[in-house]
């Protein structure tokens, strides 16, 4: 229980870094630092399953395509870092209040659980959702994926004649 | 556990809206991309519908991997042409 | 059988794709058009033998049922003649061969996405096959990597984005009170639920994120950039059908299926619908460039849809479903003049442009044709569908609202008369004295949208009944 509350806190200031934080790569790290926070969340709510993915995908794939497309663009000169430092500061001191206004009003609501809904016909799990009563989203997966690798060639790729 | 979720959604917003830097945009987006994980997760808990949240759920995180890195792509390309990331770039068209 | 027409254009894209030299490259655009053609045929000419599951190998292969109504006919029409239209278009607009086939395999792409949106059942696979279109639309409108297309294709990518977690947020609420996600025990569970807390943000969330989807004001931000700064061919495909399958027709099978014509969808609809109908209006009036004039325009368009959907009358269902599909044919007419005209004069300007219906007389006519049914001048097919939505408007008491649609349509007709003037009739202007009239599948193109248009006016009886009628139930 205690554990669970401290989960929780740190995954607040976790995001709170990643927004708040000047460098663009420090950001993306703490994009991947709160989906493995986020994953252990997951795991604590009954769905392995979905922990492992997001750990895996989030936490890995998506990092090492922010990391990559960072990589080849050219980080900006000091003087250029400290100016844009000193302006970000008044921009982004609201986020904390707003967050700490916000947890205080909704601290008091828990997970309902037994929530009486329409009677599932078959205990099933993941697996054979997935593949049997879901197999359309199987099949837009797999035309996303086509359509994303297309956009990744196209987009990606080097233009010799502009 | 609403509050936390709440507070990743602000976040998100938040980020998007006050940045000047179009990679954070992308990071907005998913912040707010985790947030609506752990909704969709929470309501399948409080249901006990765990196996069809989790199924809806790794949907979901395989096509929000193909939108971030078309946008990536485009993010890129902008650069590409112009050698910078601020969000000036993307407001010159009026009207 | 209806789920071939997402089988088989996966096949189409992976034997394309196969490294087997240029054959396939040559082939690419005759596939995508006997697909298409083949689409047309089928919607057009509804086979009992052929939509029925009969081909049971295919259909358990899926394990789940698609069903076709006669909503989807009209939709599956429209969106086979758009894409035609578009790919046709993209062979004249597109240089490099490379672009070309790449242009030819994300069109296939976008069409099996919004034919997965028409058949489903489900308010999930809803959502994955609307994020196959919306990838599919960006990538389109970035792929010639032009600047302004790639600040289009941003603002619209973030849009789309947070439309999409307003939409799932939706499903997670629905989830609560559902434990299912198909569109019969949303509209069980949303019937036994007394209308609480939970269903009511639900219900919003999800018609808001359709709301930006589909274009309308005050979320409308990324629709003029994006439309008139993506290429020729693609902005025939987005104003025709892409933003109205994502948005509207999700729109109409929601409200009409699945939550109800309750009291406060049906005001935010109408609200909303009247509100674009003017905004988009009035923008038009005061552009100068010929496509973002016709992004405003379908802005206003799409607003008498809504306004239409809003009434929740039959007389105004059928009135926005039959403007739906006459907005496909006349919008898309609209852009492929525009297209024609951008490819032989170079320039969108409408300044610049003169008199140039000497040189282009087709283009001039087919213009004429297409503008005249935007304005809803009888016997065209703008006007029967404009005005049963009007009737339907006074027939459920909301006199104002009639009036206000009445006055849209006056100005739909100034603004674009105006550009009529402006870049067809008058003096030929010097800097344009040479140009010709564009190829002959071009023109061919334009013809016979502009024959579409005419003949369902003209036979507008014949077609309420074969199509029409089904619906007044």
């Amino acid at each position: 229980m205690i554990l669970d509350k401290l989960l929780l806190i740190a995954l607040v200031f976790a995001a709170l870094w990643t927004v708040m934080t000047r460098s663009l790569l420090k950001a993306a790290l703490g994009l991947a630092v709160t989906s493995a926070m986020i994953a252990i969340v997951l795991f604590r709510l009954d769905s392995p399953l979905a922990g492992v993915f997001e750990l895996s995908v989030c936490a890995g794939l998506i990092t090492a395509v922010f990391i990559s497309a960072i990589s080849l663009m050219k980080p900006l000169t000091h003087k250029e870092t400290i100016a844009l430092s000193k302006a970000r500061i008044k921009r982004y001191w609201f986020l904390p209040v707003i967050i700490a206004a916000v947890a205080c009003i909704f601290s008091k609501s828990a997970i309902p659980t037994g929530i009486r809904v329409l009677p599932q016909a078959v205990e099933l799990n993941v697996q054979e959702v997935l593949w049997n009563s879901r197999s359309l989203d199987l099949f837009g997966q797999i035309v996303i994926v086509l359509a994303g690798v297309f956009g990744t060639v196209i987009l990606f790729r080097e233009n010799n004649k502009k | 556990m609403i509050a936390l979720i709440i507070i990743l959604f602000v976040a998100g917003l938040y980020c998007i809206l006050v940045t000047r830097n179009l990679m954070r945009v992308l990071i907005g987006l998913e912040l707010l991309t985790k947030a609506v994980t752990l909704l969709l997760i929470v309501a399948g808990y409080a249901t006990g519908r765990q196996a069809l949240a989790q199924a809806i759920v790794i949907t979901l995180i395989m096509i929000e991997v193909v939108v971030m890195a078309v946008m990536a792509g485009v993010i890129l390309s902008i650069y590409r042409h112009t050698g910078s990331l601020d969000a000036s770039n993307v407001k010159s068209l009026k009207g | 059988m209806p789920s071939l027409l997402i089988l088989l254009p996966l096949l189409g894209i992976i034997v394309l794709n196969l490294p087997l030299g240029n054959i396939m490259r040559r082939a690419a655009f005759s596939f995508a058009f006997c697909l298409f053609l083949i689409q047309i045929a089928l919607a057009v000419f509804h086979y009992p033998g052929l939509w029925t599951n009969q081909l049971n190998a295919v259909d358990t292969f899926f394990k789940v049922t698609f069903s076709v109504d006669h909503l989807s006919f009209i939709v599956l029409l429209s969106i086979g003649i758009v894409s035609l239209t578009s790919l046709v278009v993209g062979r004249y607009t597109i240089k490099d061969d490379n672009d070309r086939f790449n242009f030819i395999n994300l069109l296939i792409i976008a069409s099996i996405g919004m034919c997965g949106i028409v058949m489903v059942r489900d308010i999930f696979s809803l959502y994955v096959f609307l994020e196959v279109t919306a990838v599919s639309a960006f990538i389109l409108i970035a792929f010639e990597k032009q600047r302004p297309a790639l600040e289009g294709a941003f603002k619209y990518i973030v849009m789309s984005a947070i439309a999409t977690v307003m939409m799932l947020s939706a499903i997670a609420l629905i989830l609560l009170t559902t434990g299912d996600t198909s569109f019969d025990s949303i509209r069980q569970a949303l019937f036994a639920s007394n209308n609480n807390f939970i269903v009511k943000l639900a219900v919003g969330l999800f018609v808001c994120g359709l709301f930006i989807k589909g274009g309308l004001v005050p979320f409308h931000g990324w629709l003029p950039d994006a439309y008139s700064e993506a290429p020729s061919a693609v902005s025939v495909l987005l104003a025709g059908i892409i933003t109205k399958v994502s948005g509207i027709y999700t729109l109409i099978r929601l409200v009409t299926a699945v939550f109800g014509f309750t009291v406060g969808i049906k005001s935010a609809l109408l609200l909303i619908g009247i509100v674009s109908m003017l905004f988009g209006a009035f923008a038009a009036l005061t552009q100068n460039n010929f496509k973002r004039m016709l992004a405003y325009s379908s802005i206003s368009q799409v607003g008498y849809i809504i306004a239409g959907l809003g009434t929740g009358i039959a007389l105004g269902v059928v009135g926005a479903i039959f403007h739906f599909f006459n907005h496909a044919i006349f919008k898309s007419l609209l852009f492929v003049n525009s297209a024609a005209v951008e490819k032989q004069t170079g320039t969108t300007d409408m300044n610049k442009m003169g008199g140039l219906s000497q040189n282009m007389p087709i283009t001039g006519a087919t213009s004429l044709v297409g503008f005249l049914s935007t304005s809803g001048i009888p016997p065209l097919a703008g006007f029967w569908s404009k005005l049963m939505i009007i009737i339907a408007l006074w027939m459920s008491g909301h006199y104002a609202y009639a009036a206000i649609a009445v006055l849209t349509s006056v100005l739909t007709l100034a603004y674009l008369l105006t550009m009529q003037r402006k870049v067809f009739f008058g003096k030929l202007v010097d800097a344009f004295k040479n140009i010709k009239e564009t190829e002959a599948g071009f023109a061919a193109v334009a013809i016979i949208l502009a024959l579409l248009t005419i003949g369902v006016g003209v036979f507008f009886p014949v077609v309420f009944n074969i199509y029409l009628k089904a619906f007044v139930r």
